[in-house]
């Protein structure tokens, strides 16, 4: 095993995928001379060049776009945008078209596409650059939505995802780039799409968490283990298609559930993953599953505010709490 | 005494306005080539074939409109009836590897890029045997085997698209270029302005092509874009081109040259073509944004009329060769209505069919 950054996983996929094959690229803006805005694609233009690592200007729709009809052509585009946040701006290339191609042309292309970059909020950058969008994507046939939490996951899930026949959506946050974790070494490391990973066990309650979510869910399950609580931690790492299968024998076992999303409530991974438990796990629960996710509530600036907005350890534990009765 | 305060205007006013009885035509048509067939380097059969190829679009649509009042499909119905000699003369400039894509108003060009009467007539009445399975309808008549690559349903959304095929043409190094066509109602739109940019700065070798048509839905060009829309090419540096979209003739002869000068210098070009659309934006429009004189102008200039005459005038064909001709097409048409009408619709576990290239998933399926 190899330490490191989440950022050095996410090169190494991306080299180790623009080596095996010609038709790989990266663009997006500051991606290449610059060396990555948050230095994910650094090294890479020295290494493939101009052709192969492109800058582009601040137009999400129009390169998002660019890469939709190159992926239609047999090329395998890798879109960087700065922050999803900044992706809404190239929804309709997203949405409307690289989700929708192929079936309204009855299989005639596909769009062999990867958008990437960071998810959600990063701190006190106010209500448009704070928003998680990995269930508003979620929402959409034909969309893969990866939202990994550690280097490995990081490293495996994007040699998935570029490789993928289809359009995958995959989510990295400013906060975690720096972080390190042990990396397989194992040559060409791939991680499946779709596939959980319980990553601490318990006996006690479920906790689902990934992205961002999944470090402080497992703060969380440190301070319990002092009160004797074991929680089991599932890291979905896929937002769809999502395994909820990994979930349902975990509460097979634990009878509790508190979903952490660090999205807004409505229509949200918690609340689908909610409804999908109760369905088919009701005999199973102890306790009503309970969600641990933003408010209905723009991201405020202020800090104090913005603390209080933030899914923390403390709800966490708050409603581990309340599902065990405690 | 107080001055009388004026009622604010915003979008200039339409039909409302008085003009005394004159034709406010919402296009202007630039004269055609006086060049004939053999100086533009189209041999006799080729002239026929673009009557051929015209008139099918022609009754192809005119067969469609009749079967959707009849009822026999539902869906928007956008008709291309009028701009037929642009299809038509573009397919004969460009080799048959290069990139088509266009909006929804897309039958004739699936015609011309060798959708069959059958193939188009079976997706509009939604079956199987349609060309997009019965999954796409009227909007999205698609045969990418053959560089078709699509009708699109969003204004102005496959104008990216567009630059990325001809990215990925300039990435391979094929020698093959894009063509983009779109109404003059996407001129307007912002994803027209990151294209042109994007494509102009990276010498994508893409054509985009404005069918200034004259109407975006129903709001005349001069009330929903200002200035000249092939000037805008100007503002980023980009050749451009302004001919008339009514003569098939002018189409190819300039749709040529521009097609040469990309391919050549991978180069992209904005080029408006100004034409007129017959018929309403779609089957449920009813027409009040013009007047009928103006429709009875354009109807004078009617693009399969003027190949007819030509090819009568100069000899080309006898009244009779064009008569079967018509009457093959007619036949074709009649057959592929026939067979639209009774080849059967999707099997139900269709619907989930075509989603992923890769491994399918379908959540909560069950």
């Amino acid at each position: 095993m190899a330490v490191l950054q989440f950022r050095e996983a996410l090169r190494d996929a991306i080299d180790e995928e623009m080596n095996r094959d010609e038709n790989v690229f990266i663009m997006g803006e500051e991606v290449a001379e610059y060396n990555g805005a948050y230095k994910v694609t650094e090294g890479l233009l020295d290494k493939y060049g101009f052709k192969r690592v492109i800058d582009t200007p601040i137009s999400e729709l129009g390169f998002a776009g660019i890469g939709v009809g190159a992926a239609m052509k047999g090329l395998r585009p890798i879109v960087e945008f700065m922050t999803f946040n900044f992706a809404v701006l190239a929804a309709d290339q997203i949405i409307n078209h690289a989700s929708k191609i192929r079936y309204m042309l009855g299989g005639q292309a596909s769009v062999p596409i990867v958008f990437r970059g960071p998810n959600a909020s990063a701190g006190q950058l106010g209500a448009t650059h704070s928003v998680a969008y990995d269930s508003m994507y979620a929402h959409f046939p034909g969309l893969s939505v990866i939202y990994p939490s550690e280097p490995d996951d990081a490293k495996g899930l994007l040699k998935s995802a570029i490789r993928n026949n289809d359009t995958v959506i995959f989510m990295e946050s400013e906060q975690m780039y720096g972080l390190k974790g042990e990396v397989s070494e194992e040559e060409d490391y791939i991680i499946p799409i779709g596939k959980a990973k319980v990553k601490r066990e318990g006996d006690d309650v479920t906790i689902v968490a990934t992205g961002k979510m999944y470090h402080i869910a497992k703060q969380a399950a440190q301070q319990l283990e002092k009160d004797g609580v074991e929680a089991e931690i599932i890291d979905p790492r896929t937002i769809k298609p999502f395994d909820l299968e990994t979930v349902i024998k975990s509460i097979k076992k634990t009878h509790r559930c508190v979903i952490v999303d660090e999205a807004h409530p409505f229509g949200g991974l918690a609340s689908e993953v909610g409804f999908l438990i109760q369905r088919e796990a009701f005999d199973y629960l102890d306790a009503p599953v309970l969600r641990v996710c933003l408010p209905d509530v723009c991201a405020p600036f202020s800090k104090p505010l913005f603390d209080l907005w933030l899914p923390d350890a403390k709800r966490i534990i708050e409603a581990v709490n309340a599902v065990m009765y405690r | 005494m107080a001055k009388k305060k004026q009622e604010a205007v915003f979008t200039p006013i339409g039909l409302n306005k008085n003009n005394n009885g004159k034709v406010d035509k919402s296009v202007e048509l630039p004269p055609a080539t006086k060049k004939k067939h053999k100086e533009l380097g189209l041999s006799d059969d080729d002239v026929i074939e673009m009557f051929d190829q015209m008139f099918l679009q022609r009754r192809f649509e005119e067969r469609a409109m009749q079967m959707y009042q009849k009822g026999k499909f539902g869906g928007f119905l956008h008709l291309y009836i009028g701009q037929e000699a642009i299809s038509t003369g573009t397919v004969f400039a460009l080799d048959d590897d290069d990139d088509i894509i266009t909006a929804y108003r897309d039958h004739g060009w699936g015609l011309v890029r060798g959708i069959t009467a059958k193939e188009g007539m079976a997706e509009l009445f939604g079956k199987a045997a349609g060309c997009s399975k019965g999954k796409g309808g009227s909007m999205h008549f698609a045969k990418t085997e053959n560089h078709f690559w699509g009708g699109y349903g969003i204004v102005g959304g496959h104008i990216p698209i567009a630059g990325g095929l001809a990215f990925a043409n300039k990435y391979n190094g094929n020698g093959q270029i894009s063509t983009c066509f779109f109404g003059d109602g996407a001129v307007d739109q912002g994803a027209l302005h990151e294209t042109l940019n994007m494509s102009q700065l990276w010498k994508l070798p893409c054509v985009y092509v404005v069918e200034n048509n004259g109407y975006s839905m129903g709001t005349a060009a001069n009330r929903h874009t200002v200035g000249e829309i092939h000037e805008r090419a100007k503002g980023y540096g980009m050749k451009s081109a302004l001919f008339n979209g009514m003569d098939a003739f002018t189409v190819y002869e300039n749709m040529k040259a521009i097609a040469d000068d990309v391919r050549e210098n991978s180069i992209p070009y904005f080029v408006e073509i100004r034409t007129y659309r017959y018929r309403g934006h779609s089957m449920s429009d009813p027409q009040k944004y013009r007047t009928k004189e103006e429709l009875e102008h354009y109807h004078k200039t009617d693009p399969i009329e003027r190949i007819k005459n030509y090819l009568l005038d100069e000899k080309i064909a006898k009244q009779k060769d064009l008569d079967a001709i018509m009457d093959r097409i007619e036949e074709e048409v009649l057959e592929a209505v026939k067979f639209a009408d009774e080849t059967p619709f999707p099997e139900p576990e269709e619907l989930y069919e075509d989603m992923f290239a890769g491994t399918p998933f379908i959540h909560d399926s069950k």
